[in-house]
């Protein structure tokens, strides 16, 4: 089984997972730096050394972007970071930041073969090592092999609407193979969910940056400020020559509770509240314009990553106390296990097994308290989690003064209005075809949130990589 | 992409301005209904401004601003020539317009007079008889008079202090008017939110298809962070993708004007804040 320094591995397959290093909770609740600090070389040694190097890797299927994994561990060992980053850049566009957020434990750790019997290697912890240690390096010279970076096929363009993971990725792996790629964002900074809806102390914006710049390095040009399906549609590119489209336009309209009340002032949706203190950097107001509500009782509606950023967030700007309410138990949380360890840390109150009735307001329309109702689990649903069950007549009021939503989003409309000939499903997501991302227009391609609803930043980035990978087949034989 | 200022107007002095930008790509687009998301600078925030005009030759669109807070202020400084750092659009569904029989009645007030004049302006270009009423708290203060005069085909002023037109409200001469014509297709309102509604409440007893455009807060304006959330007909809309205009029948004004408190004292800080800042600045100038 082990195919470098077999006397080392036994040790350090036994040895406890390397833990990270992580700001102090009681300090980190009153800042926006980021809560783990990354591994050291030698915790990132320590930690590479546990790992089996199994031949058929299972970490490797458990991940959507199939990175492989063994073969960027063992050159850690080796001491050979370069070609460990390499073998990284090969499938994955964005190695910094899915070592951040991916839910590891449902994919390539949650598929490795030490957590059968204990804990498995904390693959997460060191992609993010690798590719921190690379970050002030030279793009090109890291992919290609060299400084010029000049693309190879001047005469092919590709154009990818939306600046998020799936575009992003796309863009990394045509770029690479020398094709021209332009990426039309229609907010002010490239990166999608990545600067809009992560925060700064899960993934700092500094991070996101400099994998863009990779990018820019390889000739991709980014283009802010264009909405796709306004400032420019799928005709005009195509009118424009680009040879390929790819539509990753990301989550659309975020939903509502549909209970009383949910238009008071103080109800916000999680996109709303993070869009404000990420992309406007409300955190720093007033030395940044963009002004973010301060609440002192916080309650937040959902239990995925989405809803633990809000909580952690509105933590961070003052709150006095923040709940997650949530209709079934911790053990059905969707967040990343890290996040919901993470927040509790940090004081986070959860209030499972309560669903929202009513939002109670004053005579000017602030919101007061909340209603809810007391629930239990019942039969499995179609999800194959137990279903929230309402017991009857069991309610409660608390105060609240701030509401964030974060139980998902709906499919953005504009793409859908002003493509003729674009298929979309019921809901008004992108219909493609699974194998090659291919949409019901030849030659343009859709991945991410806008064809499967909100999922994960490495689902959207396998999706791109999917799309890429056939593009590149046809374009280049 | 960052945007030039092409010419530079002031409405009122101190209090409104016009700015026509250099976009072409926005201009390619526009339609009347539409508007833009800007940020002035680097750490500013993303406000929504309907656009007034379009040139699509000179690649063009005018845009015209209330000074009313810190980034309107800014804007206010700024001169022919400087730049904002982002524009983006054009945003929202175009205004439904078409041929109809009778005569469309475009109200307006205050800054979205000018908002009115795009909307007017597509009537006009579609064919329509265009009667124009708009209002101000005294002459000084009337925006678009003249711009609204070349192609309306009636245009009715009334002034708080009757120093120009009638003495009275936007609505009287409306209410007048639908009492003397029966033939009026549709009424269209942008303003203050009061003013919107006050409309739709004249024009319910003439069942006269009402349209109003709403100035709800926005933060990305495409369809994706769910501030301008409006309620029209009891189900939630959003002024973004699904508006900016909507049946004025339908629409919960006490609702949209108290959502749009919500951010008041925040905007008053940072706007103190800007103007503690720039003092300097402006006694230099």
């Amino acid at each position: 089984m082990c195919a470098h320094a077999p006397t080392n591995k036994k040790v350090g397959s036994k040895a406890p997972r390397t833990a990270m290093p992580e700001q102090d909770p009681r300090q980190r609740v009153r800042n926006f730096s980021e809560v783990t600090t990354g591994y050291t070389p030698e915790m990132a040694l320590a930690e590479a050394q546990r790992c089996l190097q199994c031949k058929k890797p299972l970490c490797r299927k458990g991940c959507p972007v199939e990175i492989d994994i063994p073969g960027f561990i063992a050159p850690i060992l080796e001491g050979d970071l370069d070609k460990a980053y390499k073998v990284l850049r090969d499938t994955n566009s964005l190695p910094a930041v899915c070592g951040r957020v991916c839910p590891q434990e449902t994919q390539c750790e949650g598929a490795c073969i030490l957590g059968k019997k204990g804990e498995p290697v904390a693959i997460g912890r060191l992609e993010r090592f690798v590719a921190d240690t690379f970050m002030a390096k030279d793009a090109c010279e890291e992919i290609t092999g060299t400084q010029a970076c000049t693309l190879e096929r001047e005469d092919l363009k590709v154009a990818c609407i939306g600046g998020g993971p799936s575009s992003l990725t796309v863009a990394g792996y045509l770029s690479a193979l020398g094709i021209k790629v332009h990426v039309f964002e229609a907010l002010h900074e490239v990166g999608g969910v990545l600067v809009y809806g992560i925060p700064e102390f899960r993934l700092p914006k500094a991070i996101v940056r400099r994998e863009i710049d990779a990018m820019r390095a390889l000739g991709v040009e980014f283009h802010t400020n264009w909405v796709g399906g306004k400032t420019i549609t799928v005709d005009d590119l195509k009118a424009q020559g680009f040879n390929a489209i790819f539509i990753g336009v990301g989550a659309g309209l975020p939903k509502f509770l549909r209970v009383p009340g949910e238009n008071l002032i103080g109800v916000f949706s999680a996109n709303e509240y993070l869009t404000r203190v990420n992309l406007g950097r409300a955190y720093e107001f007033p030395k940044s314009d963009t002004p973010a509500y301060t609440g002192k009782n916080v309650v937040v509606f959902g239990a995925g990553n989405v809803a633990m950023d809000a909580a952690r967030t509105a933590m961070r700007l003052g709150a006095d106390k923040v709940s997650i309410a949530y209709r079934r138990t911790e053990n059905e949380m969707p967040a990343r296990l890290e996040e919901l360890h993470h927040a509790k840390d940090e004081g986070l109150e959860l209030l499972c097994l309560h669903a929202p009735i009513e939002f109670k307001g004053d005579e000017k329309g602030w919101l007061k308290s909340i209603v809810l109702q007391k629930m239990q689990l019942g039969e499995p649903d179609e999800s194959g989690r137990c279903s929230p069950v309402a017991c009857d007549g069991q309610f409660c009021e608390i105060p609240c003064d701030m509401a964030v939503i974060a139980v998902g989003t709906g499919s953005n409309p504009l793409i859908g209005q002003t493509t003729p000939g674009l298929e979309l499903n019921k809901w008004g997501y992108i219909v493609v075809n699974e194998e090659t991302g291919e949409t019901s227009i030849p030659n343009v391609y859709a991945g991410g949130d806008i064809v499967t609803g909100a999922a994960t930043v490495i689902s959207a980035m396998g999706a791109g990589r999917r799309a890429a990978k056939e593009i590149a087949k046809r374009l280049l034989g | 992409m960052p945007s030039k200022i092409v010419r530079k107007r002031s409405l009122i002095p101190g209090q409104t301005s016009e700015l026509v930008l250099d976009a072409p790509q926005i201009a390619a687009k526009a339609k009347p209904g539409n508007f833009v998301i800007l940020r002035v600078c680097e750490n500013g925030e993303r406000i929504p401004l309907t656009i007034a005009d379009t040139d699509k030759q000179a690649g063009t669109i005018t845009i015209v601003y209330l000074v009313l807070g810190k980034t309107t202020a800014h804007l206010e400084t700024l001169k022919e020539g400087d730049e904002i750092v982002d524009l983006c659009g054009p945003l929202g569904k175009d205004t439904d317009i078409h041929k109809m029989d009778g005569p469309v009645i475009c109200v307006g007030g205050g800054t979205g007079i000018a908002a009115m004049h795009h909307i007017a302006k597509g009537h006009h270009m579609a064919g329509n008889r265009v009667i124009t009423v708009i209002g101000a708290r005294s002459k000084d203060l009337l925006l678009f008079y003249d711009e609204l005069s070349k192609f309306a085909d009636e245009v009715l002023v009334s002034t708080n202090d009757g120093s120009f037109g009638v003495q009275g409200m936007v609505t009287d001469l409306l209410k007048d008017r639908l009492e003397s014509d029966t033939t009026v297709a549709e009424v269209v309102a942008v303003g203050p939110v009061p003013m919107m509604e006050a409309v739709a409440r004249v024009t319910k007893p003439f069942g006269v298809k009402t349209t109003v455009s709403l100035n709800s807060i926005m933060v990305d304006g495409i369809g994706m962070c769910g501030a301008c959330r409006v309620s029209v007909g009891g189900k939630t809309k959003f002024a973004c993708v699904d508006g900016p205009e909507f049946d004025g029948q339908e629409v919960d004004f006490k609702e949209l004007g108290s959502r749009l408190q919500a951010f008041k004292t925040m905007e008053q800080i940072s706007y103190e804040e800007f103007k503690k800042s720039h003092v300097c600045t402006c006694s230099n100038k």
